[in-house]
């Protein structure tokens, strides 16, 4: 359910390391947390990201949640399909619907974040 | 996590926990928000039939030969208007012309007047109006006596019917008959927070899982379902109606919410009358308008609303309405800059978005 070679936080976002580059999205956990989801609220490309704090939001009928970067660095890409489809964070959060691609300035940073198993040990607690 | 013990809990709480429900804190109360999602249950209510554990709700009975004159002291309908088996909106109003709730009346005999309260506000309410109270009449807080579920949508009285003796066709928007439902005394109202056709059904608490499950097997053919606090916000948002603590509240008046034909000058004394002449004689200068989202974002509940590059009012409730696929919300702006068409700014997370001033309700059931 929580794929091995993804990181992720206390705020329920994950994040896979390819080379330099960073995806980012929310949790299965989170979209739960979060009912149907509405609206998302990305950063344009070149914007400089730092590791825990906002970059963005998510908003499903309910509320609106910030995402909080897991890395820091400079977004590379963005999810425009979210912008019409927003839904697909329920449907595949872990897959089709990650929210942004960073261009990483401290790698290591990285390594101070949850494994899958830690996280769901987290969840669970 | 907030523990559920320390919550107050309606006679279904364990029937929504098996149903999947997830539970908020609604005003100190362990409510379902939602059980399929919102989306789901909203678009049940609009083309099925829904079912609401509305039993946190709160009811005042006053009873005596003056419980007439009490009801039209504290509140600003008129209900000496009312028929025997007929209800009607009305606001509880301090001196100054402020909201301390909204009420249903339901007018029971002629000595006999049932109130539906808001759950936050039962206490309130109660003591107010005990306060309020020089005539003979009794007034009581009796909402421990009471469990209330809600049918709504368009085949709701389908799905009731199966259930009663009573002829629910000949119940009219906003009447109620005291009758049966599977055997356990109920007081059914043809009312409803949804904007759709529908029932709200006072019974006891102990009657309360089993006519659940009853009405859930009833309306099993229509494609019922179960339907939380969540529906019942974006349902009543569409629809336009006032919500306590956001559209009203205690700094707000009739007049300001659009509500003056909830205010019945003619009918003799009642409280927040003077304050409410003087207002009406001097003009409000701020009132409840509708906005619908132009530019991308969603106007939340709170958020400051600018006109020019000026603060001009505030969002009181705003978010998705599902059956429109459209941002709308509800808002407080000067009397002068709140014409339909008129565009403002809704202040999304310090960024102004443009959203326009439109008509309400934003949503209207075809008859």
């Amino acid at each position: 359910m929580y794929p091995e070679n993804f990181r992720y936080t206390k705020e329920h976002e994950w994040v896979k390391v390819e080379g330099g580059t960073a995806t980012i999205g929310i949790t299965l956990h989170a979209q739960g947390e979060l009912g149907d989801i509405v609206y998302v609220d990305l950063p344009k490309v070149g914007t400089k990201v730092e590791q825990g704090k906002t970059f963005g939001s998510v908003e499903s009928v309910k509320a609106v949640s910030d995402i909080y970067s897991p890395v820091s660095g400079e977004v590379s890409s963005i999810n425009e399909a979210l912008n019409t489809t927003p839904e697909k964070l329920n449907s595949d959060p872990h897959g089709e619907a990650w929210l942004i691609q960073v261009k990483l300035s401290n790698p290591t940073e990285v390594d101070g974040l949850m494994k899958a198993a830690d996280y769901q040990a987290y969840l669970g607690a | 996590m907030l523990e559920s013990s320390a919550l107050k809990v309606t006679p279904l709480n364990s029937l929504h926990r098996q149903m999947g429900a997830k539970m908020v804190d609604f005003g100190g109360w362990d409510m379902p928000v939602q059980y399929s999602g919102i989306l789901d249950e909203h678009q049940t209510v609009r083309e099925r039939v829904g079912l609401f554990d509305v039993s946190h709700m709160g009811e005042i009975e006053i009873r005596g030969p003056e419980a007439l004159d009490l009801v039209n002291f504290v509140s600003t309908n008129n209900a000496a208007k009312l028929k025997i088996g007929q209800a009607h909106y009305a606001g509880l109003l301090y001196a100054h012309g402020g909201f301390v709730d909204d009420i249903l009346v339901h007018k029971v005999a002629d000595d006999h007047y049932f109130l539906c309260v808001n759950a936050g506000n039962q206490d309130k309410d109660f003591e107010h109006i005990v306060e309020s109270n020089t005539f003979t009449a009794t007034v009581e807080n009796a909402g421990p006596r009471y469990a209330q579920i809600a049918v709504q949508g368009p085949r709701g009285l389908e799905t009731l019917k199966k259930l009663t003796a009573t002829d629910l066709a000949a119940i009219k928007y906003y009447h109620f008959a005291d009758g049966e439902v599977s055997g356990a005394e109920a007081r059914i109202a043809r009312t409803g927070y949804t904007g759709e056709d529908g029932f709200e059904i006072y019974v006891s608490p102990d009657e309360a899982p089993r006519l659940w499950n009853e009405l859930m097997e009833a309306g099993k053919e229509f494609g019922i379902k179960p339907a939380g606090l969540g529906a019942r916000n974006t349902l009543r948002l569409e629809s336009a109606m006032a919500l306590y603590g956001h559209e009203i509240d205690a700094t707000i008046s009739p007049l300001e919410a659009g509500l003056n034909w909830i205010v019945k000058f003619d009918k003799g004394d009642f409280q927040g009358k003077a304050a409410l002449e003087s207002q009406r004689a001097a003009g409000i200068t701020r009132t409840l308008a509708g906005f619908e989202m132009q530019g991308r974002g969603i106007g939340r509940d709170g958020y400051e609303i600018q006109i020019d590059g000026h603060k001009a009012g505030w969002v009181t409730s705003g978010g998705p309405a599902p059956t429109l696929g459209k941002n709308i919300g509800l808002c407080y702006l000067p009397v002068d800059k709140s014409a339909v068409g008129q565009v403002i700014q809704v202040m999304v997370r310090n960024q102004p978005v443009d959203a326009v001033v439109v008509p309400t309700p934003f949503y209207k059931r075809a008859k």
